[in-house]
């Protein structure tokens, strides 16, 4: 009996209030929408500069004259390094083999086998790639760096590229926050906007309802509902929108490049989910910040 | 001081409300009224007069004295149990306070929902209080679309229809015209004759004469007069009550 008198209160409240309704609907529409969108394109950011991270290596290029012994004796002491994650070594012949495979023209053209022996380390941190450099060639006294084996002709690493990449990621994630968060709020404060104005128009009825003895969660209740089923429906309209986006334009013209390029993203159902609970708190958010100043009245 | 009688069911005792600086609600004021009377509560504007039934309704509190409804002290009453202790008082206003959005039958309903009444109930208690008030034609219509005085018996079949032991009217004739007042009067006077305790405020002095109840006068918030005005006897039918009403005035403008 409560609940059809609520519900059916709610319902009778919307319909008189058609346009402020639509409003705040379309407001938390929006609001998911962005949030439908925002989520997944963080996700894939972060999981293509975890991939990028992941690839974070340092490369001990040795002398072309590097004799077997020269290998050991390196490989040996880079075991002992701080740092050091995984260690592969690359011979001078498998990286001929290698690249001739690769660029067979290029090759031909040179006689002799010009790569050196390479280690590729993976440091056991991303972060520490820097330290492990500077490990295997220290700067020296008299300016530039002298790798700690004479066998070693030069330590390159790849982080100052990485460091790009990371930090567009971070300035991209940081960015879909902030407006993630603001357009979040400001459709709270529409939503409870809508509601006070709807409670305001209707503050002499209000107080009629209190004289004939209606408690204040007999009067609250409507209104909840009104917002609740407002905020669904925004967040339903949300998730319409994005489910003909993944169909017609994602899953059509990216097909498997989403799956590649951003292996974390969440899965439809989870971001549906997602959007609809986030539709329904915001608006419940919005009712009841208006709701408790209106009533202490 | 007399102690408090066992039959009052609205008991003052040195009631005081002022409103700010230096505006006098009610000054020590001090009565009772007894189960099943009918009391005019009169005075000149500014009297205090709605002061005292919104401090009835607890819309207000008192700054000082003490006021019993059946018995309970009012001021015992806590903030959320307010809506439970107003599900026993049947309240008329002036303005009538109709909700505007809903049809007469609606707005008989919302104070049987209100206290979580089954539609069964709903069905079976509004048509009946409806006919009583003499609305059954108008179940239907919105308030903007009745006179004045159906508004009114609108108002007063919301405020009666849980059958309230005491019922209070401010004003209910005040926008009315001597006709139409003298049918809500007979209302009043039909549910008075049910058992219910009833209180009304009105400038009308006339109307007062002629009901020959008993009258309590307020004049700046204090009790000045309180008496029955005699001759009346309680076993007057409605009907004859509307006659005399009627013909005790010669000054009453005749309606055709
Ligand atoms: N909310 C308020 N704030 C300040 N003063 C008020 C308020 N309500 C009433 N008063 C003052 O209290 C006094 C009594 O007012 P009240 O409304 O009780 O008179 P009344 O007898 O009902 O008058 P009327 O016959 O015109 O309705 C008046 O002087 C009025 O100005
Ligand atoms: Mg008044």
């Amino acid at each position: 009996m409560r609940l059809s008198f609520f519900l059916r209160e709610a319902l009778r409240s919307m319909r008189r209030n058609a346009v402020p309704s639509f409003a705040a609907m379309a407001t938390v529409l929006v609001t998911m929408l962005m949030l439908g969108l925002f989520i997944p394109v963080v996700q894939a950011t972060t999981g293509a500069a975890n991939s990028v991270r992941k690839r974070v290596l340092v490369d001990v290029y040795l002398k072309t004259s590097a004799k077997p012994a020269d290998v050991a004796r390196v490989q040996t002491l880079l075991h002992k390094t701080p740092h050091v994650g995984k260690l592969e070594y690359v011979s001078r012949d498998a990286a001929y083999a290698q690249q001739r495979k690769a660029h067979p023209d290029l090759y031909k053209l040179l006689g002799a086998n010009p790569l050196p022996d390479t280690f590729r380390v993976t440091p056991d941190n991303p972060d520490n790639a820097l330290a492990l450099q500077r490990a295997l060639a220290p700067p020296a006294a008299a300016g530039g760096v002298v790798p700690i084996d004479e066998s070693i002709a030069v330590v390159k690493n790849r982080k100052t590229d990485t460091q790009k990449i990371l930090t567009v990621t971070n300035m991209v994630k940081v960015t879909t926050a902030v407006l993630a968060l603001v357009l979040i709020s400001a459709s709270v404060l529409l939503i409870a906007n809508t509601i006070r104005l709807s409670m305001f128009a209707r503050k002499r009825e209000v107080e009629v309802m209190k004289l004939v003895g209606a408690t204040d969660w007999f009067i609250r209740w409507p209104f909840v509902i009104e917002g609740t089923i407002l905020g669904a429906l925004g967040a339903l309209g949300a998730v319409v929108l994005l489910g003909l986006g993944k169909v017609l334009v994602l899953d059509r013209f990216f097909h498997g490049i989403t799956s590649v390029s951003a292996p974390h993203t969440v899965p439809f159902a989870a971001l549906i989910a997602i959007v609809l609970a986030g539709g329904v708190a915001v608006s419940a958010l919005g009712s009841g910040i208006s709701l408790r100043r209106f009533l202490r009245v | 001081m007399p102690p408090s009688s066992a039959k009052a069911v609205i008991e003052f005792r040195g009631v005081s409300k002022r409103y700010g600086v230096g505006a006098v609600g009610l000054d020590q004021a001090t009565f009772a009224v007894d189960r099943g009377e009918f009391v005019f509560l009169v005075g000149a504007t500014g009297s205090g007069k709605s002061t005292l039934m919104r401090l009835l309704i607890k819309e207000l509190e008192p700054d000082a004295g003490m006021i019993r409804v059946a018995g309970h002290d009012l001021a015992e009453i806590v903030r959320n149990r307010v809506p439970y202790y107003r599900r026993n008082l049947g309240v008329v206003f002036q303005d009538f306070k109709l909700l505007p959005n809903r049809t007469v039958h609606d707005n008989v309903a919302y104070a049987l929902q209100v206290t979580g009444r089954t539609r069964r109930e709903i069905r079976d208690k509004v048509p009946d209080i409806l006919r009583l008030t003499g609305l059954s034609t108008k179940l239907h219509n919105f308030p903007d679309e009745l006179s004045g005085g159906e508004q009114q018996r609108v108002s007063i079949a919301r405020a009666f229809v849980n059958h309230p032991p005491l019922l209070l009217a401010d004003e209910p004739t005040g926008n009315l015209d001597p006709e139409t007042s003298i049918g809500i009067m007979q209302l009043l006077y039909r549910i008075n004759r049910t058992g219910t305790t009833v209180l009304v405020a009105t400038h009308d002095q006339t109307m007062v004469d002629k009901m020959r109840r008993r009258v309590i006068e307020l004049r700046e918030g204090r009790v000045v007069r309180d008496e029955a005005t005699g001759l009346y006897t309680r076993d007057e039918s409605t009907r004859e009550f509307a006659l005399r009403l009627r013909n005790d005035a010669p000054q009453a403008p005749e309606h055709l």
